[in-house]
């Protein structure tokens, strides 16, 4: 783990079993403010497993994940409310309009006139002609903006995304991009897991690598040298 | 405590709003309970079995199982594309989570006992209005306490593979106290008997929904978080 002093998001030699196969086998990452961490590894490796403890959806069997300097624990919203995050599935609700998704999350986070911040977010993920269609009437790259709206709408300072160049065409990709560089330029921090660094690569400071719940590899990204690459490659995703 | 109540309403005007759309558990519900109603009153041969000594039962079944079909639903919505995760993520405590599904079950609940009464009025032939209200806070008694370990229960029941066959089993022999409670109380409201016979049960059950709601409050951050 490298040592920090204005770190974000913590993980302090994080273990988590699902009966004998450990996911996540002492993993301690400092996620600083600015950063932009892109996480790789072949399947199974423990990248999403890894995410979800960051978020504190799922509970280490061993190891702490501290935000901002302050464990995070299922009774503390506070800590919780820094926090955003895309995962695998959408979290949008079948029967709810894009619009009635995101102003939930909005009074889920306790903003005021939900209903309006939800559709400014939906316009600027360049949905705002379907925010009056139910997701199942929507591709799976409009879904997938959705979900990322909904993540970013209450401006956190760490956003967690997992795979979220899923089903991107290419203009959604290059603001998702931008987006996730905005995030990082305005103090706060990003997390991405994904299969494809060449998506991300352009905006990510770090790369950090694992492999049978273990980190082995952390590294700046700058300058895309053979010692990162290679790496990489060795790792099924470069 | 403030954002708990404000993501608990949240939550449940969102799960009255999609119910509203897709009627899935509701409509289910409602047909659920008038099929029970019509099969009750064609299967009772009048002349062994009087309206009276049915009634209260047939009553009580209609509720209880028209409940245990919305409430097979509550957290089975939040499977779909992970949305538990959602409500897991939100800076608020887990108890809103509970809170808010309670609230939104004993809508639906309330909805298919509104609807089944009146039904029941008319299968039965047995009018309710000079007793309407102690039937209705007996129902309101004991529906609140099923409700509350139905919401739990749900949310277990959720994270196993056959979630709409693990409910009933989970939920019916904590149902029993509550119904057998309610159908003492309407036999006597139905037997015109005075009003201080039923305090004993009227308290039970509101010994009950303290006791349970209390429980399932507690206990649901751990089914939340496991």
């Amino acid at each position: 783990m490298r040592p920090s002093d204005g770190s974000l998001l913590t993980a302090i030699d994080l273990e988590r079993a699902f009966g004998a196969r450990r996911a996540l086998a002492g993993v301690s990452l400092v996620v600083d403010v600015g950063e932009a961490v892109l996480l790789a590894g072949p399947n199974g490796a423990g990248k999403t497993t890894l995410l979800h403890c960051l978020a504190g959806l799922a509970r280490p069997t061993r190891g702490t994940v501290q935000v901002g300097g302050r464990t995070l624990r299922a009774g503390d919203p506070a800590s919780r409310r820094r926090i955003g995050m895309v995962a695998h599935q959408t979290w949008l609700h079948d029967d709810l309009t894009l619009l009635e998704n995101l102003a939930f999350a909005a009074r889920l986070y306790g903003m005021s006139h939900p209903a309006q911040v939800a559709a400014a977010a939906l316009e600027r993920a360049g949905l705002g002609a379907r925010s009056g269609d139910l997701p199942p009437a929507l591709s799976r790259g409009m879904q997938q903006r959705a979900a990322i709206a909904r993540a970013l709408l209450h401006e956190p300072d760490i956003v967690l995304l997992d795979e979220p160049f899923s089903g991107l065409d290419a203009a959604a990709s290059a603001a998702l991009r931008a987006t996730i560089a905005g995030v990082a330029g305005r103090g706060g921090a990003v997390v991405v897991v994904s299969h494809q660094p060449e998506e991300v690569w352009e905006v990510a400071t770090r790369v950090v690598g694992l492999r049978g719940g273990r980190v082995v590899l952390d590294a700046p990204t700058a300058g895309n040298s053979p010692a990162i690459t290679q790496p990489l490659a060795e790792l099924g995703v470069g | 405590m403030a954002s708990g109540l404000r993501g608990a309403l949240a939550l449940a005007a969102r799960d009255i709003r999609a119910e509203l759309r897709s009627r899935t558990a509701l409509t289910s519900a409602l047909v659920f309970a008038a099929l029970v109603l019509v099969v009750f009153n064609f299967a009772r041969d009048p002349t062994r079995l009087g309206v009276a000594d049915l009634a209260p039962s047939a009553l009580w079944i209609t509720f209880a199982f028209g409940a245990m079909t919305t409430l097979n639903r509550a957290f089975a919505i939040e499977k779909e594309h992970g949305a538990l995760d959602l409500l897991r993520l939100a800076p608020m405590p887990r108890e809103a989570i509970y809170t808010g599904k309670l609230l939104a079950n004993l809508a639906f609940v309330g909805v298919v006992e509104a609807v089944a009464l009146p039904l029941f009025v008319l299968f039965f032939n047995r009018p309710v209005w000079h007793i309407l209200g102690p039937l209705l806070l007996v129902t309101a008694l004991a529906t609140i306490g099923f409700v509350a370990v139905g919401t739990l229960l749900s949310a277990m029941a959720v994270r196993t593979r056959f979630a709409e066959l693990m409910l009933p089993l989970l939920l019916l022999p904590f149902m029993l106290p509550p119904v057998i409670g309610a159908v003492q109380v309407t036999a006597r409201l139905f037997a015109d008997r005075p009003l201080s016979e039923l305090w004993g049960w009227l308290r039970l059950l509101a010994v009950y929904d303290v006791v349970f709601v209390t429980i399932s409050v507690l206990i649901f951050p751990a089914v939340a978080d496991e």
